[in-house]
Formats: structure tokens, C-alpha cells, sequence
């Protein structure tokens, strides 16, 4: 079994499983709004198929890429909230 | 039968809601019936242009008079409206469409529509995501964007007010002599009847010759994510009339709308008798490729959504308004292809000239829907 990896979440390190997608590591990390509408509200993953583009996040200085579809990657750098 | 109103209006597009605030306002009853849904057709599948456009002398006189009406409202429309007075850029690309950009200028001065040319160098500072080396642009400064279906909302909301009721879900099957008859089996009457249902009009009206007058025309859009690579105007290309009004069956020309989420909107396209309504990735590739040579910036905006509609197209590029010669009850209000938001407003004033028998605010000669019937005499 391969080890697990770091990526860092909003400024904050954490140990996620391997062969994760970004979506399912921030879920597990208890984060609930991955991103904001243009008026404030909160957004979260829906279709988890790359469909829906609900679940847009910041990842390595990156805007608008879609953590459903995002394998985490040792060392990777996730924003959310429209960071970018 | 049931009761009677002064007015039913069939189609709760932007055209058959802007027919129900201006004549409940008018103080008409008034009762609105769409199959589906407030701004389900044609209407949401668009772009939210007000815009002044001069394919045709008459197109010029009815988007002039819709855009001043559009003016008249702009301070009562609520903020979901998003209503901008970004005004258009006419993007030439080459010096040869300069001396379009000059024409069009005139065209526009002659009905009092105010329009000024920007220089290369002017068009760059005016829109610095632009590629380098375009030729200039001509800057039509009165003409808005508008998020539609809101609009559409806004309008119906206002009808209601007003004391007009809408029926929805209720499809219409059969029109004439001021008798509305639903697809359940139930009618109903009314002094006059709306017709404004796009393409879906003619087979309303029974073997009345209207035929094929108003053809489905497809079109795609795309909408991006939010950026800073955007445009502060609407952008079209000059050659966009020659794409756009051509007789190809197939065309894209660049057309970008910035909306107020910082979101752009990416069109167009054209294309005749294509009945499918999913998104042709081959067409959306063409059109995304024709707005990357005028904004290669756009190449790192992703693009959120793509979908397809379909303008209710007619033969001469103008809608066809007016009550039908042989049933001056029902009055048609269709065809407005792809300027029905601009003329929407136009239109409605037009049909409430037409239903309380005023002067209308131009001739209704050259939009009569008779002149798009088929076999030459009308009933």
C-alpha cells in the first residue's frame, strides 16, 4: 500500500489518503464551501462527475480547477473560496 | 368556455411579458399562457442585448424606438435586472471594415442614434484584451446588456400587479376569432388574442398559410468563469452582419458580452435546419476559436457552460406584429429571431396600439404578417 500524501489546505498541511481526488480531501478535511457565487453564497461539490463545476477551487496558484476531478498530488496547494 | 379577458396572451417569453405589463398597465385584463415556463424559450437561450441594429431600415426604426423605451425604464428595474450601459463595440478587423464602420455611423446618425469611430490605438485603450493590430471599431454608446430571464420576470411581476394573471403550465392548440383553445379540451375568450410564441406560432393558427414564415435557427453560447480578462463593452465584429444575415446554413461570428458576476458570455452561432437542440461541439470549437482571434487572452478563462437554442427566424429578418387580415382578434407578436430583448418593448407598444386602436409609433405596414403567408391571398 503506497503512503499516504501532504498537500496543504488553505495554508494548513494535511495527511490525505493516496489516489484521493482534491474534492474528497477537502471533504474529509470537514470543509463544507469550497467556493463562493458572485453574491456570497456557498458552493460545494454536487455532481462529483465534472458536470456541474460546483466544486471549483484554487490548486497551485491555478483558478477554477475542479477538485471532483483533481487527483491530490504530494505537496499540492488548495485555495478555496475564489482565492485566485 | 371560460371567462372572458380583454387580452390573452399566448408565450411568456420577453415578448409576451412585455404585451401583459403594458397592456394590464393600460388597464386591459389581462391573462398570460406559456406550455412551460416564464422565459423557457427562446428568450433564456440568448444573449440579454439592447441594442440598435440597422440590417434593415425598418429593424433600425423598431430597435431605435425599443432601445428609447428600454432608456425610459432603466431607472425602475431592480438589480437583478443587472442591467449595463456598456454600449457595443463594432470590432473591425481589418481597414476595409472601417468603411463599414463609417456607413453604419452615418445610417445611425440619419434616426439620431449616436455612434463614434475609435482609431486602432483607441480601440486597444478602450478594450486592452483585444489582440494587437485591429483595424478600429465603431462605438455605439446607448446600447445596454441586461440579464434576460430576470427582465422577463420583472415584466410578468409587473402585469400581475397590475391585475393580470398567468395560467402556466397551459398549452394552447387552436387560436381564432378571440377563442383560445387548450390542449385539455377547455377554451376560453378574450376581446384579443396575443399570439407571441416564436416558433412554435404558426401551428396555433391552424391552416391560416403561416407555414414555415417563422424557422427555428440554432445557436450556441458559452459562458466562462469569472475573470479579469474581460471585455467593458459588448463586442461584436463588423463582419458579424455579413455572418449573421448571410444565407450560409452555417456560420459563427465573434460576439462577447461582459456580465455583472465578471463573467463573460461567448457567441455566436448560426445555423438553419438543425432540429436537434443539444450543444455541437464542432460548431462551439469554431465559435470559441473565432473569439480567441480577437481575445487570445480568453485561451486561460475557463468556460463553464455551453447550450444551444433556437431563434424564431424569419425570411426578411423582421417579426412579424400585427392582427391577422381575416381575424382581427389575434394579433401576432412572433418572429423576432435573434432581437426579440431589444424589440420586445418595441413590440409590446406596437400591440397595444394595435389592441386599443391608437397610432401606432411607426408604420405597421412592413411587419404585417401577411406578407410572409404562403399562396399570395389571405383570408
Amino acid at each position: 500500500m503506497p503512503d499516504g500524501l501532504r498537500i496543504r489546505i488553505d495554508g494548513v498541511d494535511h495527511d490525505v489518503e493516496p489516489d484521493i481526488s482534491v474534492a474528497a480531501a477537502l471533504w474529509n478535511a470537514g470543509i463544507r464551501s469550497f467556493r463562493r457565487t458572485s453574491d456570497g453564497r456557498a458552493r460545494a461539490p454536487l455532481c462529483g462527475m465534472g458536470t456541474c463545476f460546483e466544486c471549483r477551487v484554487t490548486i497551485d496558484g491555478h483558478p477554477d480547477r475542479r477538485s471532483c476531478q483533481t487527483p491530490c498530488r504530494e505537496g499540492m496547494r488548495v485555495e478555496t473560496g475564489n482565492a485566485a | 368556455m371560460i371567462k372572458a379577458v380583454d387580452v390573452a396572451i399566448v408565450g411568456a417569453g420577453i415578448v409576451g411579458a412585455a404585451c401583459a405589463a403594458r397592456l394590464a398597465e393600460a388597464g386591459r385584463s389581462v391573462l398570460v399562457l406559456d406550455r412551460r415556463g416564464p422565459a423557457s424559450g427562446a428568450t433564456a437561450a440568448g444573449m440579454g442585448h439592447i441594442v440598435v441594429m440597422d440590417g434593415h431600415p425598418v429593424q433600425l426604426e423598431l430597435t431605435a424606438l425599443s432601445r428609447r423605451l428600454w432608456d425610459a425604464q432603466a431607472s425602475r428595474m431592480p438589480p437583478a435586472i443587472e442591467h449595463q450601459r456598456c454600449g457595443t463595440l463594432w470590432v473591425a478587423a481589418e481597414d476595409s471594415e472601417m468603411e463599414d464602420a463609417l456607413r453604419k455611423q452615418r445610417t445611425f446618425a440619419e434616426h439620431g442614434v449616436d455612434a463614434t469611430t475609435l482609431t486602432s490605438r483607441a480601440l486597444a485603450r478602450a478594450e486592452p484584451h483585444l489582440r494587437p493590430g485591429l483595424a478600429g471599431a465603431l462605438q455605439v454608446t446607448g446600447d445596454s446588456v441586461i440579464y434576460q430571464p430576470n427582465a422577463t420576470r420583472w415584466l410578468l411581476d409587473r402585469a400581475v400587479r397590475a391585475g393580470a394573471t398567468l395560467r402556466i403550465p397551459a398549452t394552447v392548440e387552436h387560436v381564432e376569432d378571440g377563442v383560445v383553445e387548450l390542449a385539455d379540451g377547455r377554451a376560453l375568450r378574450a376581446e384579443h388574442v396575443v399570439v407571441a410564441a416564436g416558433t412554435g406560432t404558426a401551428p396555433m393558427l391552424g391552416t391560416r398559410r403561416l407555414d414555415d414564415a417563422i424557422v427555428p435557427r440554432k445557436g450556441h453560447l458559452a459562458i466562462t468563469a469569472r475573470t479579469r480578462t474581460t471585455c467593458r463593452h459588448q463586442l461584436v465584429e463588423l463582419g458579424y452582419t455579413r455572418s449573421a444575415h448571410g444565407h450560409a446554413t452555417e456560420s459563427v461570428a465573434f460576439n462577447l458580452q461582459p456580465r455583472r458576476t465578471g463573467q463573460v458570455l461567448v457567441g455566436s452561432s448560426r445555423q438553419y435546419g438543425v432540429d436537434d437542440d443539444g450543444v455541437d461541439p464542432g460548431i462551439v470549437g469554431r465559435m470559441l476559436r473565432r473569439a480567441l482571434e480577437f481575445m487570445p487572452a480568453l485561451r486561460h478563462v475557463p468556460v463553464l457552460r455551453t447550450w444551444a437554442g433556437f431563434r424564431p427566424a424569419t425570411r426578411d429578418g423582421l417579426p412579424l406584429v400585427g392582427a391577422l387580415r381575416g381575424d382581427p382578434r389575434t394579433v401576432l407578436a412572433a418572429g423576432h429571431e435573434g432581437l426579440g430583448i431589444t424589440t420586445s418593448l418595441g413590440t409590446a407598444a406596437l400591440v397595444e396600439a394595435i389592441v386599443r386602436g391608437l397610432r401606432p409609433p411607426m408604420p405597421l405596414g412592413p411587419l404585417s404578417p401577411e406578407r410572409l403567408f404562403t399562396g399570395g391571398s389571405h383570408a
